[in-house]
């Protein structure tokens, strides 16, 4: 075998400089401002509901540093507070710092809001693959049980859900995944149909491939970049969603302050003080716009037709 | 189950055919139109020899790529026997059959969209190792570069990824691919056509050059007449699901039996332009007939210059036999006339 080098003509050994996929759409995404911007914010949330949910530290990491208060200690003297240094956001109904609180339902909001696309990823991924790599009847019963499934309103058969398994966290979880996960289902299995035919599936095939590693290598490598770009909207979608849920009532109990239960309780006073509706409706806003923003710049970096 | 292994192999040693078609058919249903069907491949037998060069050429749509992927088994055949090597292909299933791949391999048509581009071009090429568990890790990685260079490519760019190569590049690194399991016979369906001419040279030269080297016997799939002249020693002509000619190179060219094989030669331009100028090209009245509902009789009567139709053309379908020069076949009522 050895003998065989310089068999083939020389060619052309100038490859430019090795970038990685991953690489390259880094690059194209930086690009996008709104779409840093939008990652900017969302780190700041991040880091904004890390602290005030920090172990060791009771009432939260802003509580110790004197930048917010105690998101659950009433202050029945102090109530429906302007904004002052004190609190920066003000009180709410029961004098607890409004500021402490919107920080601390940060934490509820995205842990709701992320959590959920890997319980979506997991429903609506496989249901998709599973019809789009088997094809047939397969596909026909699984994509049959997704359009039923969709033909339902989302926030009605979320209601359902969570009255059926009681309101706490969990059930919101479990509801926001067993009602999402139609979207993706139909986006994989079009992926996969597409990538199904590809002419590298049918080499890695006549290359001893099994149908296992078929699937791991090739089908889910290469169906990625739309489904984190869907997920990524869907993010938003959630948050929105458990604020409507939490806003109805039917979702994290107080004195829990997730984005929506801090709606619901300012709604009451909003006359007497818009400000605690305006605050953690802000922070839904801002929330939902970022995670936009962030899955309009993956969808344009992540698109290999996309050249640098 | 060694012993029972072995005892066909050395039988078929002396068979000097490697691979036997024997009366495939591939229909595609038309899903809601009651039993009709897209009729690929219509009936087609052919034989491969050891180490020769089998041209196949027709126009598109004839059912070329198909028959590459019957004979490849990456497509069940409707009706009809593949056999490779004395065993019969066509009803394996599951790990039996990707036995049989270490034997044949496939070079596709299209560089950009054979090579997933999610994978470096290391781990392209060492797929089919750790598929066959070819040897132990250092030694995958050691065989991975000396596939690139057989090719022709430079052994550290294997972690380099498929669009940062050109075209001709990709080509190479699917012939590496192919090669990575040391088989006997390899398919090139359209392997050249999507590549530029002077890339195209290089790398058919590249394929005689492992051919020599390894005693690879191809089935060569063109739409161009002038690239499978040079590289075959015997060409199958195909027309609308069926093979309609075959011959050693030389006879199809010099002494063309079926009407068809005639209008395709004349259809090649001279690279001289005195004659080329007066040449008088066959063309051929209308379009490829729908491979759903092909003619009666002989499927090319109504296209061709010589048929009796209505009359025995229209409605005897000929049979591929001996015509011509020795080895030659033509599926002609007038064979050689014209």
């Amino acid at each position: 075998m050895a003998t065989a080098i310089g068999i083939a003509q020389p060619v052309d050994w100038d490859v430019p400089e090795q970038t990685g996929l991953w690489k390259d759409a880094w690059i194209r995404f930086r690009r996008n401002r709104l779409a840093v911007a939008g990652l900017v914010v969302v780190i700041i949330l991040v880091v904004m509901a890390f602290g005030a949910r920090l172990p060791g530290t009771p009432g939260g990491l802003w509580k110790i540093l004197h930048l917010a208060g105690d998101p659950f200690t009433q202050d029945v003297t102090n109530t429906y507070a302007l904004p002052s240094l004190q609190h920066p956001m003000g009180t709410d109904i029961l004098g607890r710092d409004l500021m402490a609180r919107v920080f601390y339902g940060a934490s509820i909001s995205l842990t709701i809001g992320i959590v959920v696309q890997f319980l979506i990823l997991f429903i609506g991924g496989s249901i998709g693959m599973a019809a789009g790599y088997f094809g047939g009847w397969i596909d026909n019963l699984l994509m049959r049980f997704t359009d039923i499934m969709f033909a339902f309103p989302d926030l009605l058969l979320v209601l359902v859900f969570v009255a059926a398994f009681g309101p706490s966290f969990w059930s919101i979880f479990i509801a926001l995944g067993l009602v999402y996960w139609t979207n993706l289902a139909r986006l994989v299995r079009g992926q996969v149909l597409s990538i199904k035919e590809k002419e590298y599936v049918e080499a890695a095939i006549m290359t001893g491939t099994s149908p296992l590693k078929l699937i791991w290598k090739h089908l889910v490598p290469n169906s990625l970049g739309p489904v984190i770009v869907t997920l990524t909207f869907g993010i938003p979608a959630a948050i929105f969603t458990e604020a409507a849920l939490s806003f109805l009532g039917i979702g994290i109990r107080p004195p829990e302050p997730s984005w929506g239960v801090m709606i619901e309780d300012g709604y009451a006073g909003i006359f007497a003080d818009p400000l605690q509706v305006i605050f953690p409706a802000i922070a839904v806003a801002f929330t939902m716009l970022s995670f936009t923003f962030i899955g309009d710049g993956l969808r344009d970096a992540l698109d290999p037709r996309m050249k640098r | 189950m060694q012993a029972t292994e072995k005892a066909p192999v050395t039988s078929v040693k002396a068979d000097p055919v490697l691979l036997r078609v024997q009366g495939a058919f591939k229909h595609f249903p038309i899903s809601g139109l009651g039993g009709l069907s897209v009729r690929a491949v219509d009936g087609v037998d052919l034989e491969i020899r050891r180490g020769e060069t089998l041209g196949l050429v027709g126009e598109s749509g004839c059912g070329k790529s198909t028959l590459a992927r019957l004979i490849t088994a990456l497509l069940p055949v409707t009706a009809g026997k593949i056999i490779l090597d004395g065993q019969d292909i066509t009803r394996l299933r599951g790990r039996k059959l990707r036995r049989v791949r270490r034997k044949m391999q496939m070079i596709f048509q299209d560089p950009f969209a054979s090579l997933d581009p999610r994978m470096t071009v290391g781990g392209i090429l060492q797929e089919p190792l750790d598929n066959f568990g070819i040897g132990s890790g250092s030694d995958r990685t050691r065989r991975v570069q000396e596939l690139l260079r057989l090719v022709g490519l430079n052994p550290n760019f294997n972690n380099r990824y498929p669009h940062e190569f050109s075209g001709g590049q990709r080509q190479r690194i699917g012939i590496a691919r192919a090669l990575a399991v040391n088989p006997s016979f390899i398919v090139c369906d359209e392997a050249v056509s999507a590549l530029d001419v002077s890339i195209q040279a290089q790398i058919i030269n590249l394929l005689q050059d492992l051919q020599n080297e390894f005693n690879l016997t191809y089935l060569f799939i063109a739409h161009d007449l002038a690239v499978v002249r040079h590289l075959s020693d015997r060409i199958a002509v195909m027309y609308l699901g069926k093979v309609v000619e075959t011959a050693d190179r030389n006879d199809i060219y010099d002494r063309p039996q079926h009407p068809y094989t005639k209008a395709l030669l004349s259809s090649i331009p001279v690279p001289d332009p005195v004659v080329e100028r007066d040449r008088a090209p066959i063309s051929l009245k209308g379009e490829i007939p729908s491979p759903v509902n092909p003619p009666s009789g002989c499927r090319f009567h109504p296209r061709c210059p010589i048929a009796r139709a209505p009359g025995v053309c229209s409605e005897v379908e000929p049979l591929l036999e001996p015509h011509g020069a020795r080895d030659q076949s033509a599926a002609c009522h007038f064979a050689g006339q014209a």
